[in-house]
């Protein structure tokens, strides 16, 4: 029976696993080091805010395993041996495979700070990290003040955990405005103030220059470049993004750039090695898309597609329209296409915003032909398959402005904004077009 | 999932979040109405009763009033979760031990020793805590308190109060709103103000009617076709009749149509008041619930099994008091028994014509089991001799019913274990009601739970705060649509979802249940390929 190994068990490798296991009788073995069993790791936060238990936060009751003969085997991958088709695990142990997938997903990024690796520094991946900021950052009594290095995704959770134990959080962010390198100006903006508004010391347009150590080499504070303040502090959340976990990869024969290059079949340059999720890096960008997604939803998309792959039936990784979603602190954002934060030329930026600033949205349409090019909103749920089927379609804005309510998903009987939004819209057009 | 937790046994762990000077100022308020209500239950004789019985709920009123205010509306508008599984009181720790044992305590002294909370024997006075709500009981319908009031009372005052915290916590909500203004509505005039108001219209001699929560619907209101209850409908006039025939119509016309219209949600939190209970006091708890499959195969048989007894003991019951002779009712004892035979042979041929393929394996079975049982009582009824319907008598059958179910399982087990296994065991386990509901939900209504493409991902927070155990995290990572037979369409789900993943909505039947292994996103090639497979 053909033998398929996974390495990592996130959200690629176990969707891999579930589609193999439907579609075929193979031997199926998950190794990982993080954890026993699969759990979604965007709950993380919840587990430290309290709002879930981390059991809570495994998508499978525990026997799902074992009735679905996918053996999970806990232990670290040390180095690959293509040649005969070897894992050799720390403990000495070796595997042997009929196909490979490598799933081993990202590692936090550090730039070469001083005092990166000091007790009190911590990334928010792992279920690891989590441990950790129990130990550094349990309550405000034993963390007085934390400090969050990244404005973007992670970051902006790291700063939701930590206020929700009321430790003061100071978050250093490179761009003008958060998240400002993929949000426009306008979201940016609303977000930014947001996040202000609970009670965060967010710094704009600053850089870490180093982060010092006590007597003990834990964190006591860290230094901002721009202006050399000094700002005592217990711990520091690094989360300038995440690349690739791919260093047992070295001297494998297995061809890597910054993350293991596959081509659109998800292969790599080794006979029956294919790499997905996070650890994979497409040779060719797919369309707007990078070349290296460190997304849920496209670890999960790969999973399904290599799947058919190894079950015989070859195919292309072919991503749809690029979605993606996010919280921050109260304000739930969805994108549904592609929205750029300083649009080029042909692209022209519609921005409508609530006055009670939680809500807003901004459509991206092409200037001379006017279709759909994305949509970001805020605080209004729009529905995933209308955006897909008129991304599709290539409707143009002044349908999509006028059809709105049916890319509604909010809850029944929330106020609805299509007609304020369209206002608006005219209004902007009247002005634009005079 | 056990029941042990990681959360230490102690009453506060030692890292929840402490209480605001606030707080702690609305807990002493409340806790000294609630002494108020203590010193009644030991006896006490207050001077002004009525004077020290407002006093009692005044302070529990405001203390709650005060404590939600602290609580929620000095934050922004959002999902108020953190710390939940911190607090001992909010994830099995010894206070809700406590609370839980205090609370099964009461329902057990509730029920079957109403002299210790003071209920007067044999026309005396009452004492205790029961004279203490005599003042208020004149003064609705007239008549000295029972322990039935004292805790109607305090029932109803429990949905208002929490019902209110319940709205503050969920201000952003319109739905959640919505429906908690619904259900203390619905408490407060129906089950509480009205049937008091009934009881006044029985002072004079042309009323008699018995006490009845008009929202309250055959089968959980199982007494409803009591003789006693029967007979005072009918010796009441034209409006005792009138109330009949609504009971009638509620479970045989009206839950129909609006269950096909909008699931069983209208009635299970947005009417009931055994959900309205749940849905305000017993908000602190909806995530004690148990996900485990093991739970949702137990609640199946479970749940249908109470139905069946009830079915069983209302015919039973019905039969026994109606006569023999044609000429003198057209409702005799041999056409009612007809009629409900023939009713459950047409349901039960019309779901295994149309829908036998919407129900799971052990569901045919479970049905097919069922009816091969009430068939032989039927048969055994018309071949055999014995005076007794259904092998036992039907005075048996009907106090068992009311002491099993009626009391222990709906009152004891159901609200004094909100604390340990969540708010919702009766309405989950035990409620025939929302079983027949439930069957009707999953196999003719245009209610589902949609979910929103590919953006879940897969957190469980929808899982984790379904007070029905049901794991919809596994629904909505497939993108497929909830359809079950025992979401009571609380709406949490979709509110704690932090992608808007979930929706609430009443759609055309046609596609109601789908399933996807390829989820939107994927190339759309990819997804006609698997799914249409």
């Amino acid at each position: 029976m053909e033998h398929i190994v996974i390495i990592g068990n996130g959200i690629a490798g176990v969707t891999a696993a579930r589609h193999i296991r439907k579609n075929s009788d193979k031997k199926i073995t998950i190794i990982s080091t993080e954890t026993p069993f699969f759990f979604s790791r965007t709950a993380l936060m919840y587990v430290y805010m309290g709002h879930m238990t981390f059991e809570q936060t495994q998508p499978y009751e525990n026997w799902f395993w074992k009735k679905n003969r996918i053996d999970l085997k806990q232990g670290f991958v040390n180095h690959i041996t293509p040649e005969n088709k070897m894992l050799h695990l720390d403990d000495g142990s070796t595997i042997h495979y009929d196909k490979l997938i490598i799933a081993t997903g990202s590692k936090p990024n550090k730039f070469g700070w001083p005092g990166q690796d000091l007790k009190g520094v911590t990334g928010l991946y792992h279920k690891q990290d989590l441990e950790n900021l129990e130990i550094y950052a349990p309550n405000n009594k034993v963390c007085q003040r934390a400090v969050i290095v990244g404005g973007g995704l992670i970051g902006v959770e790291l700063a939701e955990m930590l206020n929700t134990r009321n430790i003061p959080v100071t978050f250093l962010v490179r761009e003008s405005g958060f998240w400002g390198n993929v949000l426009p100006e306008g979201d940016s903006k609303m977000i930014t103030q947001h996040i202000i508004s609970h009670g965060i010391d967010l710094r704009l347009n600053s850089n870490l220059k180093e982060i010092k150590a006590d007597e003990n080499g834990t964190v006591k504070s860290i230094v901002i470049a721009e202006t050399n303040e000094e700002i005592p502090c217990n711990l520091v959340g690094l989360t300038p993004g995440v690349s690739p976990n791919i260093d047992f990869l070295k001297d494998s024969g297995i061809k890597t750039h910054r993350g293991v290059i596959v081509n659109r079949y998800l292969e790599t340059n080794v006979e029956a090695v294919y790499a997905i999720g996070d650890c994979a890096e497409q040779e060719e960008a797919i369309g707007r898309r990078k070349p290296v997604e460190a997304v849920w939803y496209t670890g999960r998309m790969m999973g399904e597609t290599l799947a058919q792959t190894i079950c015989g039936n070859r195919m292309k990784y072919n991503p749809g329209h690029w979605f993606n979603s996010a919280k921050f602190f109260d304000i739930e954002y969805q994108t549904y296409g592609w929205v750029s934060s300083k649009p080029s030329d042909h692209e022209v930026h519609f921005h409508w915003e609530h006055n009670d600033k939680t809500k807003c949205i901004t459509l991206a349409y092409h200037k001379t032909e006017r279709t759909l090019l994305g949509i970001n909103t805020f605080g209004i749920r729009m529905g995933h398959e209308v955006f897909d089927r008129w991304l599709t379609e290539k409707r143009d804005i002044d349908f999509v402005i006028d059809h709105l309510a049916e890319a509604n998903f909010d809850p029944e009987f929330y106020a609805h904004f299509e007609n304020d939004i369209k206002k608006a819209y005219l209004k902007n057009y009247d002005t634009v077009n005079l | 999932m056990s029941l042990k937790l990681n959360t230490s046994m102690a009453l506060v762990k030692p890292d929840a979040q402490p209480l605001s000077s606030k707080q702690k100022g609305a807990v002493a308020l409340g806790t000294s109405g609630l002494f108020i209500l203590l010193l009644a239950l030991l006896n006490t004789s207050f001077p002004h009763q009525g004077l020290f019985l407002t006093l009692a709920l005044g302070l529990i009123t405001l203390g709650v009033v005060l404590f939600t205010h602290d609580l929620y509306l000095n934050k922004h508008e959002g999902i108020k979760n953190d710390g939940v599984w911190f607090k001992a009181i909010t994830s099995r720790g010894t206070i809700s031990w406590i609370l839980g044992i205090v609370l099964t305590l009461f329902y057990i002294v509730l029920y079957f020793y109403p002299n210790l909370l003071g209920l007067a024997s044999d026309g005396g006075e009452n004492t205790g805590l029961v004279g203490l709500f005599d003042p208020l009981s004149k003064l609705l319908s007239g008549n000295p308190a029972s322990q039935w009031f004292v805790y109607g009372t305090l029932y109803t005052l429990a949905i208002t109060i929490f019902g209110y915290k319940f709205i503050l916590k969920y201000r952003h909500n319109r739905y959640e709103k919505l429906r908690t203004m619904s259900v203390m509505f619905f408490q407060l005039g129906f089950a509480f103000l009205i049937p008091e108001f009934m009881s006044r219209l029985n002072e004079s001699p042309n009323y008699n009617l018995p006490y009845y929560d008009l929202k309250s619907i055959w089968p959980l209101n199982y007494y409803l076709f009591d003789q006693w209850s029967v007979n005072g409908f009918l010796s009441s006039g034209t409006l005792g009749l009138s109330m009949l025939i609504f009971g009638i119509v509620s479970i045989f016309i009206i839950t129909p149509i609006l269950t096909y219209k909008y699931g069983k949600r209208w009635y299970c939190s947005w009417v009931c008041g055994c959900g309205g209970l749940a849905e305000t006091a017993g908000d602190s708890f909806r995530q004690l619930s148990d996900k485990s499959l093991k739970a949702w195969k137990l609640e199946r048989w479970l749940i249908h099994t109470v139905l069946v007894f009830s079915v069983i003991m209302t015919t039973a019951v019905i039969y026994t008091y109606l006569g023999r002779d044609p000429s003198r009712y057209w409702l005799t004892q041999n056409v009612f028994l007809t009629g409900v035979g023939v009713l459950l042979t047409l349901v039960f041929t019309l779901v295994m014509i149309f829908k036998r393929h919407s129900l799971g394996k052990d569901a045919r079975y479970g049905a097919i089991g069922y009816f091969v049982i009430i068939a032989s009582l039927f048969a055994m009824h018309y071949t055999g001799t014995t005076d007794k319907i259904f092998l036992i008598k039907a005075s048996s059958l009907r106090s068992a019913y009311g002491l099993y179910i009626g009391s222990i399982f709906s009152g004891v087990i159901g609200t004094g274990f909100y604390p340990i296994f969540g708010s919702r065991v009766w309405c989950r386990f035990g409620c025939p009601m929302a079983a027949i509901l439930g069957f009707q939900q999953r196999l003719f209504s245009k209610f589902r739970i949609t979910t929103n493409g590919g953006q879940c991902i897969s957190c469980g927070n929808c899982s984790t705060y379904c007070e029905m155990g049901i794991d919809v995290r596994a629904y909505a990572q497939k993108g497929e649509n909830i359809v079950r037979s025992s979401c009571v369409g609380c709406g949490i789900c979709s509110a704690v979802c932090p992608r808007g993943v979930l929706k609430l909505e009443n759609d055309t039947m046609k596609g109601r249940i789908n399933s996807n292994e390829i989820l939107l996103g994927n190339d759309v090639d990819l997804m006609d390929l698997v799914n249409k497979k």
